[in-house]
């Protein structure tokens, strides 16, 4: 360990085993890498591609943790590579960087995306009520508040990535659309103005009977693992699971849609 | 380009082994001890269960004045000890034979059972569904709560109304347990502290349920037309952040406060008065 | 050569920002068949680091704000070169973007009355900017993109297919605009009509045909060490402008943001909001001196306060007071960091202080700066409620490109191209002001979309693009695979890593033409650069066409080069300081230069020796001020920037 300290500034080398590979075939290969004061992951990676690897995969963008491209998995646990610090982990540690593996590999450290794209054409889209003008929206703070903290996601896909629905069993993918956008259609729910019930969408409906609200078990691992902090399962998940529940289990509500059916 | 929709692959592997992933045969590279937390979920609901279930069988020591074990309280079977001033409610009459414990604990039973916490903990630390995040779980299907049975914990909210009225009564024994063995009002003993620290937890973690979250305002759509119930909602919010947390601790002091009543009335311990 | 993929389509938008994105949405709702083309997956684009908020006169704030303050403002702010129509056509649509972007589901935060909120910023005289805490940019692509969704969704119950009139081909990168053969006799050196491109996940090259296409490509920052920008930002659009023939202007002015983290070395660079500023955040030196009272420059100083009472005072009475010095434009703030940092009274870092923590409370502070703080505790472990930040300045911005008509965002001298957003130039002059970009990408990038619609729908008869010039593009594409054996006989120097020239490209850049010009480091800088194209040609990559990052890096070092270029031969022209162009031997502004824009042009449309200058520069005279806009400043003002003769018309 002693000798892994070179002293000078803080840099030492590191050990670290990337996953390389393609659809086909691949494994995990070690490297030894200098490490510098203040790094994170993703510095690592791209001395790695500088220095030994030049072809090595990788998506990335922002190196600030606001756009999300950079998500893998470091021993074993979904992250942003740019928003993993060095300083977190043993000098002496063997740090492990593989692909997301809830989704199908292209190379490397990158994974193909495209079921999120699918699932994010799936959700109905917000729909402006009619009789508002642009510039004409009043809305209150304590009203956008919580549509707002969904809004933040930066579409890192690291909760689709961990969550076991699609994870642990990929027949599930075509009936689940997965926490980020169960997640976007509370959001649209919780908008003051949306106007999707004028236009004949229940949206909690749809959650349970086209997106498969009900195959969260809310074990919460999105939460756990969204690098911006939002409480997906308390705030997102559990508050639609309720809503869903008001319209389907209620039997004080489901008596009152009778009546209101039956006077129509 | 892939959409990532079709079905398994041949080989039968599914999940992180399924052939479009990368080849990686571990099941999981955590490096920390991820099976801490499940384990020691598990670990702490075993003791409890298997203590409330000799408890609420036992059908004994679960009165000394004035003190009712929280268990078998209220009493809707005519085969309860007489509690003086207590909630003796005969709902059911004699036929009832078995213990009396097992017609109330239904209701929070039922209201722990499918609270969304719970249901978290008993996924993760009895059915590995997930054991941990990006941890492989052993099964070879899933439908989560989208179909019968589980489809039932969707009823958590009636179970929530139920621990209301539970809530109340326990907090009515409370109130009783000022009182002395004599049933004079205006003492206080170690066995009404107990009570106290129980009933507001039970409170604390009924009120910070998630359903109660919803009821008192996450159904409205505009806060500002509600400023009352927004504020209420805001309140319930910051408790319900603290849900799992309150839900160990209230499920420890029932336990403890059913366990003072038990070793009082098996006279293993006395109960000492403050005044 | 292999059979390349083609496709056709009405438009195609290079770029899936802010700015490519509403043109996208434009196009598409005009009736055209429309294709995006962006380098990273939809919804990544640079526009989401944008943080502080969209400017527009919605006077939701303060009532007194209306289009022609903000005009003015922007003049300012631009030092008058701005192309003023661009600047009034902006200033007047910008807050019909705004309100139209919150019927597509955006959410901004909200005033008492329910309006969207507006917050202040360096330069603009009232509160002025839409934000959603400080991640605007977010707010901005993520609802650009749900709205792209919503018209597929629409395709979808209309044709059956998502795809049909919108189509997103993500992580692929344009290398070539294609051109119609030019006509022989006429002006007309060709039109457009199409794009080579390849896609990076396979390495497949395909051709996309259209006779109208939207660069919207954003900037160049890339080519500098220090800098906010992602790796997107290699000048493509820039480039493949003046590949096609078309003129940039402006290229001397880069815009360096006064605060960018300057600690730990791997984030140096990333961008620490105005709104650390506009919301009270204050600069200090070493000597914990509030040192920007010492930098107000000549044109601002009946704007800013004199003293720091005032500017405290001016955050909760600003009708009565004067702006603290902080929120200067920020060509301003900048110099004077470099400044204090230079006479050695810098941060330990080599930086500034930057300190919120005594200005407000800890709780405000999270609310209003959320990702900021989130930003400084991940990745510098610094408490921003408890300590200052350490900041200077970083390459954020470049105001020059490509040369468009203000109306139609159409480029000059070649027809079917248009560009909107940081690739067009024009709107700021010589300094942007903040908040003006991301209102400048929806204003114009509907603009364009719209006119590069009405262009497309106007062409009948449009040749396809013919099989030499793909196979040109394709070889030129592959060059990088076959470095190592390509003429083995002359001289025979190995293939360059084009990590290493990428590394020496920025160095130079920063050194050279940064924040502080000389002649003599330009000149300098200009014979690096030629050193560095002649190695760039040999730059080699290993392995293969899928996923090949050192492949991509090979190809986009030929546009940064290029831009780099522009950026030094202007900056060596341009004898004065104005905005972002501060020249140390010529350091006051000279009206003189006020109306001439400095135009790059290629100069060997077919190739040459790759050491050869490839920019030719020419002067242009900008069009005189319309004079009713001229009247909305006063005379006094006027004097300082324009010349006598401008003055007496």
């Amino acid at each position: 360990m002693s000798e892994q300290q070179t002293g000078q500034s803080g840099a030492y080398q590191a050990h670290f085993r990337v996953w390389r590979g393609d659809p086909d075939d691949g494994g995990l290969t070690d490297f030894r890498v200098e490490v510098h004061e203040g790094e994170v992951v993703l510095d690592i990676v791209h001395r790695l591609q500088a220095t030994q690897a030049p072809d090595l995969a990788v998506r990335w963008n922002c190196k600030a943790g606001k756009c999300g491209s950079c998500s893998a998995e470091i021993n074993g646990r979904p992250r942003l590579l740019c928003m993993t610090r060095m300083s977190v982990f043993d000098r002496a540690e063997t740090i492990t960087v593989t692909p997301m593996r809830g989704f199908p590999v292209v190379r490397d450290l990158v994974t193909d995306v495209s079921f999120n794209y699918a699932k994010a054409r799936e959700i109905p889209a917000f729909v402006p009520p009619e009789e508002l003008a642009p510039g004409e929206y009043r809305m209150q703070q304590e009203d956008v508040s919580r549509s707002q903290e969904f809004r933040k996601c930066i579409e890192c896909f690291l909760c689709q990535d961990t969550c076991h629905v699609v994870r642990d069993h990929e027949e599930n993918k075509s009936a689940f659309a997965g926490p980020r956008f169960l997640m976007r259609i509370a959001e649209l729910d919780m908008h003051p103005l949306d106007a999707a019930s004028a236009a004949g969408l229940d949206r909690k409906r749809t959650a349970q009977d086209a997106h498969g609200l009900g195959y969260c078990n809310i074990t919460k691992c999105c939460t756990e693992v969204c690098p911006e902090g939002i409480k997906i399962t308390d705030n997102a998940l559990i508050p639609l699971k309720e809503r869903a529940a008001d319209r389907k289990y209620d039997p004080l509500v489901w008596l009152g849609s009778k009546i209101r059916r039956r006077k129509e | 380009m892939a959409t990532g929709i079709d079905p398994a692959s041949q080989t039968g592997a599914t999940g992180v082994h399924d052939a479009s992933r990368a080849a990686i045969p571990a099941r999981h590279l955590r490096t920390d001890r991820w099976w801490l937390a499940p384990a020691a979920t598990a670990a702490g609901l075993l003791v409890f269960v298997v203590y409330s279930t000799w408890r609420a069988f036992a059908n004994a020591d679960y009165y000394h004045a004035p003190y009712v074990s929280p268990f078998y309280s209220p009493c809707l079977a005519a085969n309860c000890h007489p509690m003086h001033g207590g909630p003796n409610w005969e709902i059911f009459g004699s036929w009832w034979g078995l213990s009396p414990a097992l017609l109330v604990l239904i209701f929070p039973l039922g209201f722990r059972l499918t609270c969304y916490y719970y249901r978290k903990a008993y996924y993760r630390g009895f059915w590995a569904s997930p054991p941990a995040c990006a941890v492989a779980e052993p099964h070879r299907k899933y439908t989560g709560e989208s179909r019968f049975p589980l489809i039932l914990q969707n009823v958590h909210r009636y179970f929530f109304y139920f621990a209301v009225l539970v809530a109340g009564v326990l907090t009515f024994d409370t109130v009783l347990s000022f009182r002395d063995e004599h049933h004079a009002w205006g003492h206080m003993g170690l066995g009404s502290l107990v009570f106290l620290v129980n009933i507001v937890l039970i409170w604390a973690y009924t009120l910070s349920c998630h359903s109660c979250r919803h009821i008192v305002g996450g159904r409205l759509r505009h806060f500002s037309k509600h400023p009352v119930r927004y504020r209420l909602w805001g309140w319930v919010g910051k408790l319900n952040e603290r849900h799992m947390l309150l839900a160990w601790c209230s499920l420890v002091s029932v336990g403890v406060a059913d366990l003072y009543v038990y070793l009082l009335a098996t006279g293993a311990f006395s109960d000492p008065r403050f005044f | 050569m292999a059979h390349v993929d083609r496709q056709t389509w009405d438009v195609v938008v290079v770029g899936a920002g802010g700015a490519g994105l509403r043109a996208a949405i434009e196009a598409r709702e005009a009736g055209m068949r429309t294709a995006v083309i962006c380098k990273s997956l939809f919804g990544k684009a640079h526009t989401v680091m944008a943080e502080g908020g969209i400017a527009a006169s919605m006077g939701n704030v303060n009532e007194g704000d209306n289009w022609q303050v903000h005009f003015r403002d922007t003049m300012r702010g631009g030092k008058f070169l701005n192309h003023w129509r661009m600047a009034e056509l902006h200033a007047r649509e910008a807050p019909d973007r705004v309100w139209e972007l919150e019927t597509w589901g955006a959410l901004f935060d909200r005033t008492k009355d329910g309006r969207i909120s507006q917050r202040n910023f360096g330069g603009h005289e009232y509160p002025r900017l839409a934000h959603v805490g400080d991640r605007t940019g977010l707010e901005l692509i993520r609802t650009l993109q749900q709205k792209i969704v919503a018209l597929q969704q629409e395709d979808e119950r209309e044709f059956g297919a998502y795809d049909a009139r919108l189509k997103v081909f993500q992580e692929s990168t344009v290398t070539r605009v294609l051109k119609t053969p030019a006509e022989p006799g006429t002006a007309n050196g060709g039109r457009v009509c199409g794009a080579f491109c390849y896609e990076r996940e396979s390495g497949r090259f395909f051709v996309l045909e259209a006779p109208a296409v939207v660069l919207a490509t954003g900037g160049i920052g890339k080519s500098f060490k220090v800098t906010s920008n992602s790796w997107e930002y290699t000048g493509d659009g820039h480039a493949l402008a003046l590949l096609a023939g078309a003129p940039l202007i402006n290229m001397e002015f880069v815009q360096f943001h006064p605060t960018g983290m300057v600690w730990p070395p791997s984030v140096k660079g990333i961008l620490v909001t105005e709104s650390v500023r506009g919301d009270g955040g204050v600069l200090r030196n070493s000597d914990g001196k509030r040192f920007m009272f010492d930098y107000v420059p000549d044109v601002f100083k009946e704007k800013y306060a004199q003293s720091e009472e005032e500017g405290d005072r001016w955050y909760d009475d600003p009708d009565h007071n004067r702006r603290p010095p902080e929120l200067l434009p920020r060509d301003e703030v900048a110099r004077a960091i470099n400044s204090e940092v230079k006479a050695g009274r810098g941060s330990p870092h080599g930086g500034v202080f930057l300190d919120v923590s005594t200005r407000m409370p800890a709780e405000v502070i999270k609310r209003r700066l959320p990702s900021m703080y989130h930003q400084f505790k991940e990745l510098a472990d610094v408490d921003i409620t408890a300590e200052p930040m350490e900041v200077g300045p970083t390459c954020h911005y470049v105001m020059g490109g490509v040369e468009v008509e203000p109306d139609t965002a159409a480029a000059r001298g070649v027809p079917g191209l248009f560009a909107a957003g940081e690739v067009a130039g024009g709107m700021h002059g010589s300094n942007r002001l903040g908040g003006n970009s991301l209102s400048d990408l929806l204003v114009f990038g509907r603009r364009a979309g719209l006119h590069a619609a009405a262009y497309a729908a106007s062409v009948t008869d449009l040749p396809a693009p013919d099989e030499e010039q793909i196979a040109a593009a394709e070889a030129e594409a592959l060059r990088p695979f076959r470095a190592g054996d390509e003429e083995p006989a002359a001289g025979a120097e190995p293939p360059e890593n084009p990590y290493t020239l990428h590394q020496e490209l920025q160095q130079a850049m920063n050194d050279l033409v940064g924040i502080i010009r000389k002649e003599g480091e330009m000149a300098e800088a200009l014979k690096r650069l030629a050193g560095l194209r002649a190695r760039a040609r040999r730059a080699g990559v290993e392995g293969h066409r899928q996923y090949n990052p050192g492949w991509h890096l090979s190809l986009d070092l030929r546009n940064m080069l290029l831009v780099s270029e522009c950026v030094a031969r202007a900056a060596l022209e341009r004898t004065e300081s104005r905005g972002g162009h501060t020249r140390d031997d010529h350091a006051a502004m000279d009206r003189n230069w006020r109306d001439i824009n400095l135009v790059c042009e290629l100069a060997a449309p077919h190739g040459g020796p790759p050491a050869a200058d490839q920019i030719r520069l020419s002067r242009r005279t900008t069009p005189p001020i319309r004079p009713d806009l001229l009247e909305l400043f006063e005379q006094e003002e006027l004097a300082k920037y324009l010349t006598d003769e401008e003055l007496s018309r």
